[in-house]
């Protein structure tokens, strides 16, 4: 249990949506070790997203427990939970969510500035994570003057860039055409080689395929949990 | 996350909005313009009219013996007026009274004047002001004799036709030509210029160099006062509680030979430069309640601009402040960079106006006779007005931005 990074015990996540009560989650109980590289994967509306949301410190349960590197997160108030998103936690989203005005520099900079690092660290810091996405040569590029793949490797850096316990990436091939998708599943491959834990949700067979654990969730509810090939 | 960081964002925001951010601004800059120059022109008005009136007109601590006010300000009713003119004037005994037996050391001067023409050879100056009077004259209104002198106690005594004229007199009827020593006509009457007074400048427009000063005792006072009596008898003190004392001095004396009773109210009026100013004090105190109306109504539409620009800016930029919130952003991150946001695009504002205030302070001061003086004080008011709006302005926007769920703002379109 030690090397949990992520512990979830029943959790639980409804929404009421005008009369009717939505279950989201049920009772999900699951635990990702330190540098595992975990997809989850499910039909729309099994309630991945609203996983990978909650262990992302985005959305609460309504039940439940989640411990994060031994912290219990869902007890947490709102300043704390800003905090461990800033530190604990690497967003990817499918949509990227760069800012469209800000530099790719300064895309990434953006978490240590909440982080509160100095600007000259925090040059130095989002320099070396977009070199690790291989966009040192891209870094006074606005988003709009980048393809979809180097958005994508933007967003990866910025996620990196406060040396996360987890990498969380939602759909991060979803709006990307094959050729790319692969290019950033190289990204993931080798983060994940260099000791990162990674979750990613995705709904295709072949981009969940590059992970080593497979968790299948159905109407709120874990319904398989496969080991695809032997831990790294 | 710091200061400098939010007010960095602010800059990159309003740079990308210039347009938007233009039209929140314009409210606080006219605003804070308003306070520069109309805060500006009072104070001008006010150090032009003090200058004018107490110290060119009146005389710093000084005051006239008079029938009645001679600057009436307000509404004076007919029977007011009227009783005014029943009391008896100002005599020359009356002054010789006052002046012999006041205790408090002050200069004293018997005082008429008129409207008449001076000629000199074939030239002539029509509405000079002549006056009478005595050689304290110079002293207590401070004339500085540019040429000649001025005239003595014995040319007093002895009715001497001579004459000190104003600059502007001089450059009338002597263009070009040393007046000292010539021979003018003052209504039939000759005279000899002796000396010219310094040149003192206009008010409202009106030059205060249009006049001859003679011996009050000369022939030409049958031009301007009948017999025995005065315009005024003008006394100044050395300063302001001695004036104060003199004037009380002044008060009883002539209450004392008018035999007034003590139920009777004063039959000669004293005139004071701050009884003068009464009107201005008037116009200026409408202006000092009127001034902060102004202000404040441009202010508060500027807070409203800004805040309903903020509102919308918020809405716009929800996506924005749900990634912000996903990398880390606290609440209060997010609050300080709208509310930083709200108080440059204000404080912006407020430079600009400064700037279009004391431009418009100064074009007043080239084309008008007003020394409008910027005053430092206003633009710090102006500055901390324009920071204060921003601020307040933005509370609440940027509270409904804080406050944002970073799951739902995420997922705005």
């Amino acid at each position: 249990m030690s090397d949990c990074v992520i512990q979830t015990l029943d959790l639980t996540r409804e929404y009421v949506l005008g009369s009717e009560r939505i279950h989201a989650l049920r009772d999900v109980t699951l635990a990702i070790r330190r540098n595992e590289y975990v997809a989850i994967m499910g039909p729309s509306g099994s309630g991945k997203s609203t996983l990978l949301n909650v262990i992302g410190c985005l959305d609460s349960p309504t039940a439940g427990e989640y411990w994060l590197n031994g912290q219990e997160v869902s007890r947490m108030g709102d300043l704390a939970l800003a905090r461990v998103r800033n530190r604990e936690i690497g967003f990817v989203f499918q949509t990227f969510n760069l800012l469209p005005r800000a530099t790719a520099l300064h895309n990434v900079e953006l978490p240590l500035v909440y982080g509160g690092n100095t600007s000259r660290e925090r040059r130095h810091r989002a320099g070396e994570a977009l070199e690790r996405v291989g966009l040192a040569d891209r870094m006074d590029h606005r988003p709009n003057e980048l393809s979809g793949g180097q958005r994508q490797r933007v967003a990866i850096a910025r996620a990196l860039v406060t040396q996360p316990s987890i990498l969380l990436a939602d759909e991060p091939t979803g709006n990307l055409d094959s050729g790319t998708s692969h290019e950033i599943m190289q990204v993931f491959h080798r983060l994940h080689a260099d000791g990162q834990t990674i979750v990613l949700v995705t709904h295709e067979l072949d981009i969940a395929a590059h992970a080593e654990r497979v968790v299948t969730l159905r109407d709120g509810r874990v319904a398989t949990d496969e080991r695809t090939r032997s831990a790294a | 996350m710091r200061l400098i960081e939010a007010i960095r964002m602010a800059f990159q925001m309003i740079r990308a909005q210039k347009l938007k951010s233009f039209f929140s601004l314009i409210g606080v800059l006219i605003g804070v313009m308003f306070l520069i120059a109309v805060w500006s022109i009072v104070s001008g008005m006010n150090d032009y009219v003090e200058d004018r009136i107490a110290n060119r007109l009146i005389g710093a601590n000084s005051f006239q013996l008079r029938q009645r006010p001679s600057i009436t300000t307000g509404n004076i009713t007919r029977e007011e007026w009227l009783s005014w003119r029943r009391r008896p004037r100002v005599t020359v005994a009356d002054a010789e009274y006052v002046a012999a037996r006041i205790q408090t050391p002050v200069r004293t001067a018997k005082f008429c004047q008129d409207r008449v023409s001076i000629s000199y050879g074939g030239k002539t100056a029509k509405d000079i002001d002549l006056i009478g009077t005595e050689p304290e004259y110079f002293n207590i209104r401070d004339y500085a004799i540019t040429s000649g002198r001025a005239f003595t106690v014995q040319e007093m005594r002895a009715a001497r036709p001579v004459l000190v004229i104003g600059d502007l007199l001089a450059e009338r009827l002597f263009e070009g030509v040393d007046p000292i020593g010539k021979a003018v006509n003052v209504g039939g009457i000759h005279y000899r210029v002796i000396g010219v007074v310094e040149k003192q400048g206009t008010a409202f427009g009106i030059s205060m160099d249009k006049f001859a000063i003679m011996p009050y005792t000369s022939q030409g006072r049958r031009l301007i006062c009948p017999i025995n009596v005065l315009d005024e008898l003008l006394v100044k003190a050395d300063n302001p509680t001695s004036m104060v004392v003199a004037m009380n001095e002044v008060e009883a004396l002539m209450r004392g030979r008018r035999r007034l009773k003590p139920d009777q109210e004063n039959n000669f009026f004293l005139q004071t430069a701050e009884g003068a100013l009464e009107g201005w004090n008037k116009v200026s105190q409408y202006l000092s309640i009127g001034l902060p109306l102004l202000v404040g109504i441009s202010l508060v539409v500027g807070g409203i601009v800004i805040m309903n620009i903020m509102l919308m800016s918020v809405t716009e930029r929800t996506r924005e402040i749900g990634i912000r919130k996903a990398l880390g952003a606290k609440r209060s991150d997010i609050l300080s960079q709208f509310l930083v946001e709200a108080a440059t695009v204000s404080t912006i504002g407020a430079a600009f106006g400064i700037v279009l205030g004391i431009t418009l302070a100064m074009v007043v001061r080239a084309l008008s006779p007003l020394p409008a003086v910027v005053v430092p004080m206003s633009i710090a008011l102006g500055v901390s007005l324009g920071m204060l709006v921003g601020i307040v302005a933005g509370v609440y926007p940027a509270y409904r931005a804080a406050k944002l769920d970073p799951i739902v703002a995420l997922r705005a379109e």
